[in-house]
This record gives structure tokens, C-alpha cells and sequence, in this order.
């Protein structure tokens, strides 16, 4: 690690002043940022630890959905009770993330904020990665891409992203709350993480300074339909291949409401409202799923060594409403 | 070099840092080609901060780069706690902070001021061993060693989880509450954050199922 210099954030306002001078970094759990920061992928000059800010509680709202502090650990959001009994989703996905010991660190502000697991972006060694240093081209293009995305690439940039929980999080339709040097705003999570276009350096729509202090759940009707699959080249401790979330609202056994967000195949969890409407006002049945999953990957377009992922994802997000609508 | 071969009072660890004296700065690896920053400072300045370690309270001063593995290691002589992979993926440094089970080496020293740390020294010692350190004896539950002191503070760590009830990506419905029922599954899912190169896997499911079965867990 190149040498950096340590503050713990005193308050939010605090941690923002701090985070606005250069090279700073906000450090949460650490999973990540020590990760890269050992490989020398990332250089801080200041580390901001917010670990410690109050921002750690799990609680409903009025409204009657659920309000997650940023600096709660993934292992206490996984296994809250508000979040087992109303959005299952999101417990299953965090718990197919990482290990006990690294969801036992790792918050769900960092979590938010996983840089790809791209080997190239990942490993100095390599010259070539867009994401690391802008403009010097894609060495997984034409590399080992196996891991790559099938949807939303560039010519400038094939990574994914890495996240579980995010998956589940696009599926229950969360926003992320964030504070900077101009107030509050709320990120609706489909817009918190961008595709790379051709500035893949940039993951998120967040602004220098601006540090995420929490996310929100609004109301839900799918604690009783939900299924998260993820599939991984080992049974556990490995980042998708493909995963899905899966979501239903089925009453009188016809669906009034479905959700479905993929992981492992793009830059950010990837949704597609044409897929989800079409599940709507019909009976949950195989043939509805099967045409939801076309429209979930239409325009997909592999990379040399990943084609495999779009029979895989196919037959996964048909396994995945299946089990969610109590078929499987 | 059999063992009569080593003078009295050598150790494998006074031999390793000696040798490792002489070699010196070459060892390190010199860094890879990164993406343009600002020039950092060379050295940042110490800070101080304290630990509580094994139920001993520490005073430390180290550089914000040390991470809680080499606070414990060279800091404190606490050697117990292994270094494998130095990134997050073996499991071998596994120590338990304020009762959680963590990877030290992805972890700031400075993050852990104030901090309750229990390490494999705090766990048991030769003739008080925790009853999964001897567990992990009467099942043979490692070849090597060396990922051991992090096999059982996980598996020390995972008994807690699962008496509290503590769901994993195997237990059939998150929604259910109460105590976790240990099949050998969730034993498999929730071990797998300490990997074993000796393979020793198998035994490692039997000593924690021992224990697991002697609490009621199982």
C-alpha cells in the first residue's frame, strides 16, 4: 500500500468535509478498499473512516417500509428480523455473498460501492483497463472473459458488477440516500449505478464528497414470492456466474406485480420493466416465465469466451420465478 | 535436518527471522504499474490507539497502513494468527472483535481502537483447550496447521451465530426464527470462508459437528 493518511469521521458533515480533499477515500468495512488498496489499484491519500458514524440501525418506517443505516454490517441486515419476515430477498442475497468473516465487516454503503472483480482491472499487472486507467484500452476484450458481462458493455469496458445484495435491492426497488457538501438527495438504486459507456471509470452517479448514509425499502408484497439463485463456479465464497432475483406478488393466482433483476451479466444489476410487465395479469405459469426471461436478455451480446451466460441466465431466471411462485 | 539435528533452544521462528534479516528489502515485491495519482507522502505518521486483546488491554503505535493482523503479529507477538493470503480469501487470519468473526488482514489496526479482540491464544492453551481445539485433535482435523487457529476461532465464532439463530444461504426459509440446526450443510456453508489446501475438510464438518452435537446445536 502506498502511504495514506487515517481520520475517523466525527459526524456526517465531517465526513464529507473530509472527503472532499483530495485522494480521500470514505472506509468502511474495508472488504474492498484495503483489498485494491493493497494491489495498488486504488492510491489514497486520506482514508475517511465512517465505520463508526451512527448510522448502523435497521428500522421500519411510517409508511411501512424499512430504513437501512449505511454502516450496517451485512451479516445484522441479513439476519434482522424486519428483513427476514418482510423482504426475504434481501436476506438470501446477502448471505450468498462472500463469507461469515467479510459479512461480518462489510457495510451496506460499501457494499454499494464494489468495485468489479475484473482480473484486469483487479491486477497492476495488466496495462490495459479502461476502468483503472482511463483511456488505456480493454485487455479483457479478446482476453479470459468468461466472468464478463453479456448486456449493457462497451467497446470500452466488459466488466460487471460485483454485488449480491445490489441485485436484491434493484428488485425491491430501494433508493439510496446520500449527503454531500449540498445537502441530501435520494438515488432511486436503477440510477445509482451507471453502465461504462465510455467512462467506465466511474460506477456510480455519485459526486466527490458525497457519502451514502443509508437505503431505503419501500413497502413491499413480495415477502411471500421471492427467490434469489445464484450460480457460482463453487458451492460457496465465489461471485456469480448469473443470479436472479425473483419476485412475485401473486393474489387469487394471477400475478399483480413481479420484479426481476439480474446479477453477474452487467455493469449494475440489470433490469427490464417490458420483462416484469409482461408477468402481469396472468397466471404465474412456465410459459409466461419463459417469455419474461427472452425479454430479460434481449440484446444480449457476449464476449469470446462468455455465451455460455445466456442459456445460463435464461434457464436461471425461469428456475428463479418458478421457485419464488411456489412451482419449484 | 532431523530433529536432533536442531540446537537447543532453536525455534522454526527465531531460524525465519534471522534468515529473513539478512535477506532484507529484496523479498518485497516491487510495485506494479498503477493508475497516476498525486505524490503521497513517503511515511505517514504513527498513531496511537489501544486494544484489548485476549482480556488485556495494549497500547500500540503504528503507521495507518498496519493492518489488525500485523498489530497482532509483529506488534504484540500474537503469532497464532496466520498470515495466508494477506487479501481476504483464506480465512487464516480469522480473529473474533467485539464477537464477530473477521478477516484481521482487510482490516486498518487504527479501525479498531478500543476494541475487544479474542485471538487463538485467547481461545485455549496446551492443557485448557477450547472444546473445539480438541475436537479438532480427537478428529484429526488438520494435517499442516497452518489454517487451523483461523478454522476454530470461525468455528468458536459460528457457534454463537447459530445459537442466536443466525440464518445462512443453505438454511431452508429466512424467515423462520429461533436456533440454527447445524446439518453438516450449513456446517459446509458457513466454514467456507477458511480455506484448508491440506484438504482437510472433511474432518474439519466432523469436529465442529462434535461440538455442535455435544451443545444441542446438531
Amino acid at each position: 500500500m502506498t502511504p495514506f493518511a487515517y481520520r475517523r469521521a466525527q459526524s456526517v458533515d465531517d465526513a464529507v468535509r473530509l472527503g472532499m480533499s483530495p485522494g480521500a477515500h470514505f472506509l468502511g468495512g474495508g472488504t474492498n478498499l484495503i483489498d485494491l488498496a493493497k494491489g495498488g489499484v486504488v492510491q489514497p491519500l486520506l482514508l475517511v473512516d465512517v465505520g463508526r458514524l451512527p448510522l448502523a440501525d435497521v428500522a421500519a418506517t411510517p409508511e411501512g417500509g424499512v430504513r437501512i443505516g449505511a454502516m450496517a454490517r451485512n451479516s445484522d441486515v441479513a439476519n434482522h428480523a424486519l428483513i427476514r419476515t418482510r423482504y426475504p430477498l434481501l436476506s438470501q442475497a446477502l448471505l450468498a455473498g462472500a463469507s461469515a468473516q467479510l459479512r461480518n465487516m462489510a457495510t451496506v454503503g460499501g457494499n454499494l460501492l464494489q468495485r468489479t472483480r475484473c482480473p484486469y482491472f483487479y491486477d497492476t499487472g495488466f496495462e490495459h483497463c479502461n476502468k483503472r486507467v482511463p483511456g488505456s484500452g480493454c485487455d479483457a476484450i479478446g482476453g479470459i472473459n468468461r466472468n464478463h458481462a453479456i448486456l449493457g458493455a462497451s467497446a470500452a469496458c466488459i466488466a460487471t458488477h460485483p454485488s449480491d445484495m445490489c441485485v436484491a435491492l434493484a428488485a425491491l426497488r430501494a433508493s439510496v440516500r446520500v449527503h454531500g457538501p449540498r445537502g441530501e438527495r435520494t438515488i432511486a438504486l436503477a440510477d445509482f449505478h451507471r453502465l461504462p459507456g465510455d467512462t467506465p471509470q466511474r460506477d456510480t452517479t455519485l459526486a466527490q464528497g458525497e457519502l451514502i448514509v443509508g437505503v431505503d425499502l419501500p413497502p413491499s408484497r413480495f415477502a411471500d414470492h421471492a427467490h434469489y439463485l445464484k450460480l457460482r463456479d463453487r458451492a460457496s465464497y465465489a461471485f456469480a456466474l448469473v443470479s436472479v432475483a425473483a419476485a412475485l406478488d401473486v393474489r387469487d393466482g394471477i400475478v399483480q406485480d413481479a420484479a426481476i433483476a439480474l446479477g453477474g451479466v452487467a455493469h449494475k444489476p440489470w433490469r427490464v420493466a417490458q420483462a416484469e410487465a409482461r408477468l402481469v395479469g396472468r397466471a404465474a405459469s412456465d410459459d409466461a416465465f419463459r417469455e419474461a426471461a427472452e425479454l430479460m436478455l434481449q440484446g444480449a451480446r457476449p464476449a469470446s469466451q462468455n455465451g455460455f451466460k445466456v442459456e445460463l441466465a435464461r434457464r436461471a431466471i425461469v428456475r428463479a420465478l418458478q421457485v419464488a411462485g411456489g412451482q419449484a | 535436518m532431523s530433529h536432533s539435528d536442531v540446537p537447543a533452544g532453536a525455534t522454526r521462528r527465531g531460524f525465519l527471522q534471522s534468515a529473513g534479516a539478512l535477506a532484507g528489502t529484496p523479498l518485497m515485491a516491487a510495485p506494479a504499474k498503477a493508475a497516476p495519482v498525486a505524490p503521497a507522502p513517503s511515511v505517514a505518521a504513527p498513531a496511537s490507539l489501544t486494544l484489548r486483546v485476549n482480556g488485556r488491554s495494549q497500547l500500540l503505535h503504528v503507521e495507518p497502513r498496519v493492518t489488525l493482523l500485523d498489530a497482532l503479529r509483529d506488534n504484540l507477538g500474537l503469532t497464532g494468527t496466520k498470515k495466508g493470503c494477506d487479501r481476504g480469501q483464506c480465512g487464516a487470519c480469522t480473529v473474533i472483535v467485539d464477537g464477530r468473526r473477521i478477516n484481521s488482514c482487510l482490516s486498518l489496526a487504527l479501525a479498531h481502537d478500543g476494541d475487544d479482540i479474542v485471538t487463538i491464544e485467547g481461545i485455549g492453551q496446551p492443557g485448557h483447550l477450547h472444546p473445539l481445539q480438541a475436537a479438532f485433535v480427537a478428529e484429526d482435523a488438520f494435517q499442516c496447521g497452518y489454517c487451523t487457529p483461523g478454522q476454530v476461532c470461525s468455528a468458536v465464532a459460528l457457534m454463537e451465530e447459530a445459537r442466536r439463530g443466525d440464518r445462512s444461504s443453505v438454511t431452508p426459509d429466512v424467515r423462520q426464527q429461533g436456533a440454527t440446526a447445524l446439518s453438516d450443510a450449513e456446517i459446509r456453508e458457513r466454514m467456507s470462508g477458511n480455506l484448508c489446501r491440506c484438504g482437510a475438510y472433511a474432518n474439519i464438518v466432523h469436529a465442529v459437528r462434535l461440538v455442535a452435537k455435544g451443545e444441542g446445536l446438531a
